[in-house]
């Protein structure tokens, strides 16, 4: 395929997992706003009176860049997931497999609508947090540098899971055993600082608190740990994320038998 | 030119199950062709191959002489494929679904379109343009994969069980359509159990079994070398047989009922004939198996399983 039909073909599956997202917006994009609202109204509201500030902020301020990147990456990966498995159970995901449209373009496409998912729930929560709180904006290129590289390595991780899938179960154990635990413990709702040393140094394992912390930073412009070694993880793990699901699309891992 | 050559294709599944055992195959540019044997024979399987969505253990494979594994994508860009189960997104609407496959191969929005309209039209599908997958009919969705199957406009098209499960008259008017665009140039190959299918249709048969293929031949001559028909008689009364003669056979089940073996080419009339000499009443008759079996036995000298007529 040429360059010209490559687009056409990245720009139809995208397209498509685009429609689907906004088609199904009360499973998509409702929830979160629903979810993150009563957040705001108990920590924010009710809670967050009582907290003194972290770091110089409001404690709802301190909180509402963690709970944009929670949901933007709970969704893309969910995203994902659940769209590309169930082509695979449906069986439409042959669609794809018998045209020539290459590994690279169907998995790129499948990202880009967890991707494009992950940002705008991450937007309806910032717009619900307005109601709450003013949004100080210290970087904006670093907010969106590390919203897009979150959302976009959690889509790819959704990928991976919906790839091993064997049925829809399956889909449902990382973001309970794996990214329900990272994120709660990931310095949302706390500043590691606040911590005992291990429990310090046990955060300091956790690839979503330096996405946290970093995207925080570009809000606030304070951050608890190293920067660069935020945007080396993100960066280096989306690599290895694209380059693992590119081989496994390649071998046909839970494609082809 | 050959717009398929097979050579030595192996498959064995990770379960163990050898379900090809080194095919040949080709196909000339423009012909109808037939893949004709039992369930489990490992058609699915080949055309699985063919199209990408099985992985073969060993072999060759190439589709006008672009090579499977050297360019997998233009000899993709070549095939048109119509899978044996359905494979839809059931949620989307049939537009969408013929229209988006344009897309995946890259046909820009306007010309999917056009073609996605001619294919829903031609298909009789038009007036469902709009409705999700799921509310059609099972006839309404095997055209609607070959609309999807074609809307690429492929110089191959392969199709796995296309008419299982479709009553006779869809059935025939999927014929008559695939018979169309076979005229105007595109070149079939089918899977079948149906002996008629394959006969109606192509001009070539292969016919494999248990991963092998056991006769590769113009259908003619295959439907040619059908030696003899077993017809199974019941009598009105107990009676004395013909005579046997070259053409026909008989013997005695029990004193109702007779078996007959008629050579190939002869007709009934003739067969009745003889048994009117004899003055033998005959209350009713059926072909003891179907054709498609007694090629089998003819081949094999044993059995298939899983044939229809
Ligand atoms: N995914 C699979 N895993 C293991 N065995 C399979 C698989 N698909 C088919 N087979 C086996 O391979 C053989 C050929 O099957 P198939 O190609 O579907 O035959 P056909 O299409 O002629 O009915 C059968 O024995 C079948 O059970
Ligand atoms: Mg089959």
């Amino acid at each position: 395929m040429n360059a010209y039909r490559l687009y056409i073909s990245w720009l139809t599956l995208t397209r498509k997992e685009v429609m689907r997202v906004l088609r199904i917006w009360t499973q998509t994009l409702l929830p979160p706003a629903i979810t993150m609202g009563i957040y705001f109204v108990v920590f924010g509201s009710f809670l967050g009176g009582q907290i003194k500030e972290i770091e110089g902020y409001p404690y709802i301020q301190f909180i509402l860049p963690g709970l944009v990147m929670m949901t933007c990456i709970t969704n893309s990966f969910s995203n994902v997931a659940s769209s590309f498995f169930s082509a695979k159970f449906m069986r439409h995901i042959e669609e794809m497999l018998v045209s020539p449209m290459p590994d690279w373009v169907m998995v790129t496409g499948f990202v880009a609508g967890g991707v494009v998912r992950g940002v705008i729930c991450g937007l309806i929560v910032a717009l619900v947090g307005l109601f709450f709180t003013h949004i100080p904006i210290y970087n904006f290129l670093i907010i969106a540098f590390y919203l897009l590289a979150s959302a976009s390595l959690f889509s790819l991780a959704g990928l991976l899971n919906a790839l091993m899938a064997r049925k829809f179960d399956d889909i449902s154990i990382v973001p309970t055993f794996v990214l329900t635990p990272l994120t709660y413990f990931a310095g949302t709702f706390y500043s590691i600082q606040m911590l005992p040393e291990t429990w310090k140094k046990i955060s300091l394992a956790n690839p979503i608190f330096y996405m946290v912390d970093g995207f925080r930073y570009g809000f606030l412009g304070v951050h608890d740990a190293s920067l660069m070694v935020g945007v080396v993880l993100l960066g280096g793990l989306n690599l290895v994320g694209l380059a693992l699901s590119m081989h496994m699309v390649k071998k046909g891992v839970g494609l082809r038998s | 030119m050959e717009a398929l050559n097979i050579k030595q294709l192996r498959k064995t599944y990770s379960a163990g199950v050898e379900a090809l055992k080194g095919v040949d195959l080709k196909v000339e540019q423009g012909e109808f062709f037939a893949l004709l044997g039992p369930n489990g024979a490992g058609k699915s399987t080949l055309i699985g191959i063919l199209t990408g969505l099985v992985n073969k253990t060993s072999g060759k494979v190439q589709v006008f002489d672009e090579d499977l594994d050297v360019s997998p994508e233009r000899v993709k860009a070549q095939l048109g494929v119509m899978t044996q189960e359905l494979n839809f997104n059931i949620f989307e609407s049939c537009w969408n679904t013929v229209n988006f496959q344009a897309g995946y191969y890259g046909i820009d929005w306007k010309e999917a379109s056009r073609r996605t309209e001619q294919l829903l039209r031609d298909l009789e599908l038009w007036d469902k343009a709009k409705q999700p997958v799921r509310n059609l009919s099972g006839g309404m969705k095997r055209r609607l994969m070959l609309a999807r199957a074609l809307v690429h406009d492929p110089r191959v098209l392969i199709l796995d069980e296309p008419t299982a499960g479709l009553d006779i008259e869809l059935r025939r008017s999927l014929w008559v359509y695939l018979q169309k665009r076979n005229e105007a140039g595109l070149t079939i190959i089918l899977t079948t159990h149906y002996l008629e299918e394959a006969e109606a249709l192509c001009n070539r048969v292969a016919i494999i079994d248990q991963g092998t293929i056991l006769r590769d031949a113009p259908t003619r001559d295959l439907l040619g070398q059908l030696k003899k028909q077993t017809f199974v008689l019941e009598l009105v009364e107990k009676s004395e047989m013909p005579g046997d003669d070259e053409q026909v056979q008989y013997r005695i089940v029990d004193p109702l009922t007779i078996e007959a073996d008629v050579a190939h080419g002869i007709t009934m009339n003739e067969v009745f004939e003889r048994l009117k000499q004899a003055e033998v009443k005959v209350q009713s008759m059926r072909p003891k198996a179907n054709r498609l079996e007694e090629l089998f036995i003819d081949l094999v000298g044993k059995k298939g399983k899983g044939l229809s007529a």
